[in-house]
């Protein structure tokens, strides 16, 4: 028997009475929460790690990277341009490769594109990313072998206009699921994801030559928005917050914000540092906001997961909904 | 009912929509308690005294069912004045043995009237084991008409003595005994009366609960009781239902697979009594009722197994029957196996190295056979035991050192043959084989006619006479492409034809001057108009309550046994509501097949000589009896006494709190270093084994796993051998959730999974806590899902009327952890034996 | 764009099948009459020829015939093999008989917690639930709508089935179930929950579970008959004083548009593993939309805005 320490006995279904502080004796306890075996009421994502984070991270990188090189293209910033072209084809290849290898048939990936649905974020996802892959791809190979620059120019524009979608589809592709912790989010995650995905976007930018203060500013701009979006986010939804501040979520998520402050205070302060030390301290800044942007897609990933797998997240507000209609219909005095 | 008859239990919850009480009595809260209205928890093995609480009850409340006493029980008989009560005995009958352990019956009888012991020639020694099937079903024939008292206020009256001799069965002492509250016992008790009498009618159902006890088959007797004096027989609604233990376990007994009986209920010729066929009809026959006719039965019988070779002039081949020459039940059999005496064993469809109580006994009998056939779908235990056996593991048994001989042969599942089943209330349904047995699975039936087409072949040219039975059986049933013998034609042959070859209409038809054959007298009429009546599936809705041409019921096709009950002495309803069946002028009317002759009016008495049908009287419903009525106090045909009185079980934690006799005096048991008993409540060593354990089925597997353990779909839904306990008992013995323990009795010990949980709960027995131990027994060491048997644990101690064994009550201790393994076992088992008074201490 | 949430009355008709199609028809499961005989369960499993998978979240190979101790349920929760599912609820409350006494929420002290030789409190008593889950057939599925593939449908019965030969297991439905009913089957990839055995109904033959149950615990049939049947059943139990019976998944102005299967439980829904308030996820899809727009137009304005200004 492999039951988990949680698990109690026969007949006696998990009943929690939860205070604020642990160990912390109420007068009058919260709602009880009441579940079947502990065990979960929705079923976790067969999603699997590091598949499914870096493929939400990669999207964001690849996203942001497509236009920073299509405007260092236009605005004749080679260096940026180049890194931008590589980062969008190489992070969207890997992250197709990443979405395909996920899948429990992976042979039938092109199934993806039988159909167009706009109610499943997967399929609009697949229908951005498969041209956006196909443009930056070609772009990204224009560039390395040093052919065709005016076709460049063009797919890089296209997959650059592509790109701001690819960075926040996937925000409402895990929020549109029953996980408490993802679905709570739903107005915020869009622009973790975005701010996310411009830090780590940026950061890439940051490895270039030549002039990089586009990126700079986006990999800044985008640390700020992704932390006050999270900010807003956790205090916003409740009880499903725990998810993102506790367990092992909680740990990843806050090594997430720490490696975003400093990658971004280190982007910042690498535009008053002239020469080589600026540009390794830009790229420095840039390598650590990308692992950031990867730490916070798996800390939200796994805030979910948690969230999934304990009942209480899936019962608690849905309780206290019910409760609150109830007490709506039938005011106080009044039987059900 | 909802766990092991799940889909019987349908009707149950159908009842209950339509606002019938339900009320479950069980030592365990089941799948039936959780949909029940009342569940009862009991004390294993205290039934009797349950029922008897109720028995008194509706006695001294006046609440049974006057008029039907009177007219339709032996209430008013008068009882001989040298019968003595338990009451006046501490606990026993007059005419008890201490000797043999056995009742003589002769102060049982009415006054003035005689019984069958001491009727006839029988010069010779009946062994009083035998006494219970010398009757068959319908009961001892008694000569003579009985002294009555219609007022039924004379003390010796069957009534008043019922009244005395359950007078101490108090809700107080019923509490006392079996853990019930009074105030528990007073709704079930009120419920009942609430819901007997004209108007409406209560049913009782039982399984193996009440019938594997040492004292089972008068469990039945209470609470036949009861629902005779509520006025609950042969009623719509009524009854008492006896849920089989396995699909067709009636048609087993029907048709049977017991040694003392021939079909229909017809009982074995014994080798010394019954020499000739005109001695044993005379010996066995009653001359009232339809036992009258046992002559036609047996006639027939005969010639639809010898055919043209029976004839009046060698007895129709009475001669061919075996003959009994004492015990030879299943028990007294293995013991015979271990002990060396027996050679050979066929074992179908049963699996008794797990199945069947003190498995390690059955284990060593087989391991002492020369030859051993096991036909079973699966590889069960007892084709394997020679090799991975507990024993081998023990180091008690070798391989090498087995000498059986043992022939496994894969089986045809029911799905993959014809045939029928029969159920509980002697319904006969057809199963169509929907699949071709796969391999060389094969069907019992192919089995047996191929085994007899060769042991005919082998002996055909013998003039050796103990052959000759062999060579004058018929055996010519038609085959399909596959060799597959027609149970369609069985089912004709057991049916019965007549002179000219015809299907017989009923058992009314059949002669006994060898002009009818029939291979089973009350399945007489299943093939009428040489239609497979069994097969017939008009559904419900389309038919009456009675549903008639729903498959067919023995006897004639009858559902409500003594329906002729159903009415007042006159023919009239007992009430409309609960109209069956009815003297309409002219004939006996209603739904049903009336139970009775058709056209004996009500108020017919039969001239002094009538036989048979012609004798019963026209107020007498209980045609099978040989009085025609129901038995309140059986002057006859019991081994252990004529009422039902509480006794405790072989192994029971507390002494008797009614009687000085603790146990059922005449109970059988085996005194034997294989089969230990514990040491009586109060004695040294009783404390080694201090708890009670009962043990049981649940829905997901079917008896000892034979069917079940080979099959993933079930094995998942209850994987593991569990144990289930009280929060208290697992504190008590710190037992843990989900953890293993292991069960001790002198016996073995068995392991499994605990199961924690609130729905076993302690009961209280004055000021002792006793803790009941569920112990499922589906499990075994083959399968997909193995464990350990619950039958290790038990010893062998039986039932005096019909052998069965005492399973569902028995003392044990429990302990945390997997148990001993291998010689360990053994040596660990022989100690707690010695601490318990036991064994000797080793030399 | 079919409606995301709300009340549907017809949702074949919205999904495009043409007047005329067949009624939509679902389960209506009355545990109150439940005996935990598990025959939906084997009988399911039989005629969908599903493997037996033991128990686990995902049917781990290692819980293979293993005791869960969760009472008499060892599959645990409906998967990906497992499309019916009985749960055994073991519960201690207030004696039906004796005098009302509040003791609040049933008793939930760990087995063992009682003292030996101290009675139980005669004002409880034990109370056993069972009841046999199932795919609730949403008006609203949200697996349908998350579905990338077009595996999954909604049939002209007005069910929701996945079909296997499109399915490319990307597990999109498994989350996005507010039940927990659509899973993984390990060793295949692809989804997999209760067909209403749509091989079953199109020859007009009722599901094998429904057909199975000895007590009519699982009852199937039209939808609104199903939920006229379920009002009479309920009013008859409060009538007799059953005044905790419910009826879960009936009303069509829930979170998922009503259930296609839906129950009368004895106690609140999360007592079986149920959601006490499930919303189709789907219903804040359009906001969704509009937040992901919003930031992606965040997104390429705020790298536009980066490239503003002279180089350095």
């Amino acid at each position: 028997m492999s039951a988990p320490e949680h698990r109690t006995a026969a007949g006696t279904p998990r009943t929690r009475r939860r205070g604020k502080g642990r160990g912390e004796r109420l007068m009058v306890p919260e709602a009880e929460f009441t579940s079947y075996y502990g065990r979960p009421i929705i079923k976790p994502p067969v999603w699997k790690v590091p598949d499914v984070p870096a493929y939400l991270y990669l999207g964001g990188l690849a996203g942001v990277s497509a236009p920073l090189a299509a405007l260092a293209d236009l605005t004749g910033r080679p260096g940026l341009r180049r890194v931008g072209r590589v980062a969008a084809a190489g992070g969207a290849t890997l992250s197709v490769g990443f979405l395909v290898h996920d899948l429990g048939r992976p042979e039938r990936f092109l199934h993806m594109l039988r159909v167009l649905k706009v109610t499943s974020p997967l399929s609009v996802g697949s229908w951005i990313l498969a041209p956006f892959g196909a443009l930056s791809g070609a772009t990204a190979v224009a560039e390395v072998l040093g052919v065709t620059p005016r076709l460049a120019r063009a797919s890089g524009l296209a997959a650059g206009a592509l790109g701001p979608a690819l960075t926040t589809y996937t925000a409402v592709l895990v929020a549109d699921t029953a996980v408490p912790a993802w679905h709570e989010g739903f107005r915020e995650l869009p622009f973790v994801f975005a701010g996310s995905a411009m830090a780590s976007g940026g950061g890439a930018g940051l490895l270039a030559r030549g002039d990089v203060t586009p990126a700079r500013r986006v990999a800044v701009a985008g640390a700020v928005l992704e932390l006050a979006a999270t900010s807003v986010l956790e205090r916003r939804i409740g009880f499903a917050a725990k998810a993102y501040r506790s367990g092992r979520a909680g740990a990843v998520l806050t090594g997430a914000r720490v490696g975003t402050v400093v990658g971004a205070l280190g982007a910042l302060a690498s535009g008053f540092v002239r020469g080589r030390p600026g540009r390794v301290l830009g790229a420095a800044a840039g390598l650590l906001l990308n692992a950031a942007s990867a730490a916070t897609r798996y800390g939200i990933f796994e805030a979910g997961m948690a969230s999934a797998r304990d009942p209480e997240y899936t019962v608690r507000p849905q309780r206290e909904r019910l409760e609150a209609r109830r007490a709506e219909d039938h005011p106080a005095g009044s039987d059900r | 009912m909802a766990e092991a008859h799940p889909v019987g239990f349908q009707w149950v919850m159908e009842a209950k929509k339509r606002g019938a009480t339900v009320i479950h009595v069980d030592p365990r809260f089941t799948r039936t308690s959780a949909v029940a209205d009342l569940h009862v928890p009991i004390r294993a093995g205290t039934d009797i005294a349950f029922l008897g609480g109720l028995i008194r009850h509706v006695l001294e409340t006046g609440a049974y069912f006057e008029d039907y006493v009177r007219a339709y029980t032996n209430g008013p008989m008068l009882l001989r004045g040298d019968f003595a009560d338990t009451e006046d005995l501490d606990g026993l009958f007059s005419g008890f043995d201490p000797e043999t352990a056995t009742y003589d019956t002769e102060t049982w009888q009415y006054e003035g009237a005689t019984a069958p012991s001491a009727a006839g020639d029988r010069d010779l020694d009946v062994h009083e084991t035998e006494r219970g099937e010398m009757p068959g079903s319908g009961g001892a024939p008694i000569a003579a008409d009985p002294e009555r008292d219609d007022t039924m206020q004379d003390p010796r009256c069957v009534l008043q003595v019922l009244r005395r001799h359950y007078s101490r069965y108090t809700p107080e002492k019923v509490h006392e005994i079996c853990g019930i509250p009074v105030a528990t016992f007073h709704r079930v008790a009120e419920a009942l009366v609430r819901n007997s009498g004209r108007e409406r009618t209560s049913a009782f159902a039982y399984a193996v609960g009440w019938t594997h006890h040492t004292v089972g088959v008068q469990y039945i007797r209470a609470a036949a009781v009861l629902q005779a004096l509520l006025g609950n027989i042969g009623r719509p609604g009524g009854g008492i239902l006896a849920l089989r233990g396995h699909a067709s376990i009636q048609g087993s007994t029907d048709i049977p697979t017991l040694f003392d009986l021939l079909p229909g209920y017809i009982p074995m010729p014994h080798a010394h009594r019954d020499e000739g066929l005109q001695h044993f009809i005379e010996s066995n026959a009653g001359t009232k009722g339809f036992w009258a006719d046992l002559d036609a039965y047996v006639v027939s019988l005969l010639k639809a197994w010898f055919g043209d070779a029976a004839t009046a002039d060698n007895d129709f081949c009475f001669d061919h029957l075996p003959r009994l020459t004492g015990d030879h039940s299943s028990f007294r059999t293995v013991m015979d196996q271990a002990d060396g005496k027996v050679p050979g064993y066929f074992v179908v469809g049963e699996n008794p190295a797990v199945g069947t109580a003190n498995a390690r006994m059955q284990r060593h009998g087989l391991a002492s056979l020369e030859w051993l056939v096991v036909r079973d779908l699966n590889m069960v235990e007892t084709a394997t035991f020679w090799k991975d056996g507990p024993e081998i593991e023990t180091g008690e048994m070798r391989t090498e050192d087995i000498g059986t001989e043992i022939f496994f042969l894969p089986a045809a599942a029911h799905t993959e043959k014809d045939g029928t089943f029969t159920n509980t209330q002697r319904l006969l349904q057809w199963h169509h084989k929907a699949v071709e047995p796969p391999g060389d699975c094969r069907s019992d039936l192919w089995f047996y006619f191929e085994l007899g087409k060769r042991i005919k072949a082998r002996v055909a040219g013998s003039d050796d006479p103990r052959d000759r039975p062999l060579q004058d059986l018929t055996w010519d049933y038609p085959v399909d492409a596959t060799g597959e013998p027609s149970a369609d034609a069985v089912l004709r042959e057991i049916n019965g034809v007549d002179a000219d070859g015809k299907a017989l209409p009923g058992y009314t038809a059949l002669r006994s001057d060898g002009s009818t054959s029939s291979g089973c007298w009350i399945y007489c009429g299943v093939y009428a108009d040489e239609v497979n009546q069994s097969a017939r599936r008009r559904p419900g809705a389309e038919q009456d309550l009675i549903a008639a041409e729903w498959g067919w019921a023995w006897p004639m096709n009858r559902r409500v046994l003594y329906n002729r009950a159903s009415a007042d002495p006159v023919g009239r309803p007992w009430s409309e509501r609960k109209r069956l069946t009815y003297w309409d002028g002219e004939k006996w009317a209603g739904p049903d097949v009336p139970d009775f002759p058709a056209d004996t009016p009500p108020d017919y008495v039969p001239p002094p000589g009538a036989h048979a049908a012609k004798a019963i009287g026209g107020a007498e419903p209980f045609v099978m009896q040989s009085d025609g009525r129901a038995w309140l106090h059986a002057p006859a045909g019991l081994a252990d006494g004529p009422m039902p009185t509480h006794y405790e079980p072989e192994e029971s934690p507390v002494g008797n709190a009614l009687y000085g006799q603790r146990a059922n005096p005449a109970r059988q048991r085996f005194e034997r270093a294989d089969n230990h008993y514990h040491p009586e409540p109060g004695t040294p060593g009783a404390e080694v084994y201090p708890y009670v354990f009962t043990t049981f089925r649940v829905t997901e597997h079917h008896t000892a796993g034979g069917m079940s353990r080979w099959t993933p779909h079930l094995n998942e839904l209850q994987p593991e051998m569990f144990l289930e306990v009280s929060p208290e008992l697992a504190a008590e013995r710190g037992l843990t959730h989900g953890g293993w323990a292991h069960v001790v009795t002198a016996r073995s010990a068995v392991e499994g999974r605990v199961l924690v949980t609130e729905r076993a709960k302690p009961l209280r027995h004055g000021d002792t806590v006793i803790h009941q131990i569920g112990v499922p027994w589906h499990w075994g060491p083959n399968g997909l899902s193995t464990g350990d048997a619950a039958n290790e644990l038990l010893g062998v101690s039986l039932d005096p009327n019909v052998h069965i064994m005492e399973t569902k009550a028995a003392t044990c201790d429990i302990r945390p952890g997997r148990r001993p393994r291998g010689p360990e076992l053994v040596t660990c088992l022989a100690d707690r034996r010695r601490q318990a008074g036991l064994e000797e201490e080793p030399r | 764009m079919n409606s995301l949430s709300g009340p549907l009355a017809d949702p074949s008709a919205d999904a495009g099948y043409a007047d005329g199609h067949p009624p939509r028809v679902g389960f209506f499961t009355d545990t109150s009459v439940c005996i935990g005989c598990k025959a939906c369960e084997v009988a399911c499993k039989e005629w969908n020829a599903l493997p037996a998978d033991g128990v686990g979240d995902h049917g781990a190979a290692g819980d293979v015939l293993g005791l869960t101790g969760m009472s008499y349920d060892n599959s645990g929760g409906l998967g990906a093999s497992t499309y019916r599912h009985v749960a055994f609820v073991e519960q201690r409350v207030p004696a039906r008989d004796s005098a009302p006494v509040d003791l609040g929420m049933p008793a939930m002290e760990l087995p063992g917690a009682v003292q030996p030789g101290v009675d139980r409190d005669d004002a409880t008593e034990v109370r056993w639930l069972m009841s046999s889950d199932v795919c609730k057939h949403c008006t609203h599925a949200a697996c349908l709508d998350v579905c990338p593939t077009g595996s999954l449908i909604r049939t002209e019965h007005g069910t929701v089935l996945v079909q296997e030969d499109i399915c490319n297991g990307c597990g999109y439905c498994i989350p996005a179930c507010p039940y927990g009913v659509i899973d993984q089957r390990q060793g295949d990839g692809r989804a997999f929950k209760c067909t209403m055995c749509q091989d079953r109904l199109g020859a007009g033959l009722a599901p094998a579970c429904a057909t199975a149950c000895p007590t009519e615990s699982i009852q199937f049939g039209p939808l609104d008959e199903l939920r006229e049947r379920a009002d009479a059943r309920l009013a008859e139990l409060h009538d007799r004083g059953v005044g905790e019976a419910r009826l879960y998944g009936r009303d069509p102005d829930d979170g998922v548009g009503g259930d296609g299967a839906f129950f009368l439980l004895l106690d609140e829904p999360e007592v079986y593993g149920l959601p006490p308030d499930p919303v189709v996820t789907t219903r804040d899809l359009p906001s969704m939309w509009r937040h992901a727009a919003g930031a992606a137009l965040a997104v390429a304005g705020a790298v536009a805005a980066a490239f503003l200004g002279g180089r350095r």
